[in-house]
């Protein structure tokens, strides 16, 4: 499979384990992922939170590059996704307004890329392709699986799993040996974007979807998209602090734990970026 | 703010041009919502709100401008898109906020989180001047400007320390395409 890869801007910083394993985790599983050449930001929160042509004419650049490609997108961000996604829906769905947005910007875009998650892209391969590869089974990990907001929602436009109670994340963990969690806040927002701006409101929320988490039986979080990764991993001590709870939650990256049961180094995977030190856990399932 | 919701409701009046206003923008069908509450009993942070997701469909249907594009609630929604997933009468309220937010913009209207906004705008002037975010920079100068300098400090000092930041930016190579991008799809205001 090859894909036109749209990385975003947090898997170049603040969420280059996510990049650095999704990279591993493809070459592995021989999906090919060209970078969108010359790609620029979709814009995220910020732009459809204030100006709706900007919100479509941002993410049509990168359209357009990937159709010039002649391939489909693949974006690993939850929020990249949503931004590229409803773009190209909206192309389809009010052809005259992204057409003007478009005429306007001087691009063009017509419409037959289709867009999907990094999640959506593995989770569609065969179980075996995945099972195949593993070559350390991670019995005793028990990760609630967390799809927060976008990447399934909302649904006419994400057009991917359930918007209350996904499974294809549990599905590919269940296939490497770990044991995810039923737990009912798979799909509760941490905050995302007021993550500085309303910081308070962010640490609330991260509190209590660890804090469910943990009720739940899990010993560690599993995550599909940078903002979620970064408010639950960042943001965990000061929730443990102000509500007097210990969590003690490694957030890995779903990439992450594919590529330590492949044995890719964790180097390649960045494992020791995590701000919650996720050696305990590791070495609790014996997998260390 | 409800005794104020009720007192204001002797001004309603029969001008639906602020509603219709708002429903072209949104593309959503306003006139449609009958009150449910569905989208305020899952909304992440209503709790923090002066006043609730259904309340804003409301003040729209009314013609409450100023009430609903004043309101905290307008800038608190995250876009989780919670309510637009379960609105019986398939109304996107995320998308409402998002043309209330711009009509409050270009309307100058108060604004009643201007951290938010804030935010907003440091994060897409760091889009207009790179193609691309570039995080440190643009966490630096949201600081400035914001005049909160000293939250977060010893959080930022961990992750430089994890090598989760990258100090030199790079810019895109079509940045005259991002440049016309942003000054055709200026607002009027």
């Amino acid at each position: 499979m090859k894909y036109a890869y749209y990385p975003g801007c947090s898997l170049h910083s603040t969420a280059k384990e996510y990049g650095d394993s999704t990279e591993a985790v493809c070459r592995e599983l021989g999906i090919e992922l060209q970078e969108i050449p010359d790609w620029n930001c979709c814009g995220a929160t910020s732009a459809h939170a204030t100006n709706r042509e900007l919100s479509y004419a941002l993410p049509l650049r990168d359209l357009a590059q990937a159709e010039a490609m002649g391939l489909d997108v693949v974006a690993p961000c939850a929020a990249c996704f949503s931004r590229l996604k409803a773009a190209d829906h909206a192309a389809k769905d009010s052809p005259e307004l992204i057409l003007s947005v478009a005429a306007k910007s001087g691009l063009t875009y017509e419409g037959r890329v289709k867009v999907l998650s990094l999640l959506e892209a593995i989770a569609a391969m065969p179980e075996d392709e995945i099972k195949s590869r593993v070559k350390r089974e991670l019995t005793g990990l028990r990760p609630a699986c967390y799809y927060g907001c976008l990447l399934t929602r909302p649904p006419k436009v994400a057009g991917f799993d359930c918007p209350e109670h996904p499974k294809s994340m549990d599905g590919l963990m269940s296939a490497i040996g770990a044991e995810p969690v039923e737990w009912p806040y798979k799909n509760e927002c941490c905050g995302a974007s007021l993550a500085l701006s309303r910081s308070d409101i962010v640490v609330k929320l991260t509190h209590d979807i660890l804090s469910m988490a943990k009720r739940s039986g899990a010993n560690c979080i599993v995550a599909a998209c940078p903002l979620c990764q970064a408010n639950l991993d960042t943001r965990q001590a000061q929730a443990e602090a102000k509500y007097g709870e210990q969590f003690g939650l490694p957030v890995f990256y779903f990439t992450q734990l594919l590529g330590y049961a492949f044995r890719i180094p964790k180097a390649e995977l960045g494992i020791s970026k995590l701000m919650v030190d996720p050696g305990a856990v590791l070495a609790e399932i014996g997998a260390g | 703010m409800a005794d104020a919701v009720v007192e204001e409701r002797v001004l309603v009046s029969d001008d639906r041009t602020f509603l219709s206003e708002i429903e072209e923008l949104s593309g959503q069908n306003i006139k449609s919502c009958y009150q449910c509450g569905e989208c305020t009993g899952g909304c992440p942070v209503a709790y923090a709100a002066d006043i609730m997701p259904n309340q804003v469909t409301r003040l729209v249907q009314l013609g409450m401008d100023k009430q609903v594009l004043r309101s905290s609630m307008i800038w608190l929604c995250v876009g989780c898109e919670t309510c637009a997933t379960r609105c019986p009468r398939g109304i996107e309220i995320s998308r409402v906020n998002d043309a209330l937010r711009e009509t409050a913009i270009k309307r100058g209207e108060a604004v009643a989180e201007p951290g938010i906004k804030t935010f907003h705008e440091t994060f897409l002037r760091s889009v207009e001047r790179m193609g691309r975010v570039h995080e440190v920079s643009m966490l630096g100068e949201y600081k400035l400007r914001s005049l909160d300098l000293f939250s977060d400090l010893f959080l930022g000092a961990k992750m430089f320390l994890k090598g989760k930041l990258v100090l030199v930016p790079k810019w895109i190579k079509g940045m005259s395409e991002i440049k016309t991008i942003f000054a055709k799809t200026k607002r009027d205001a």
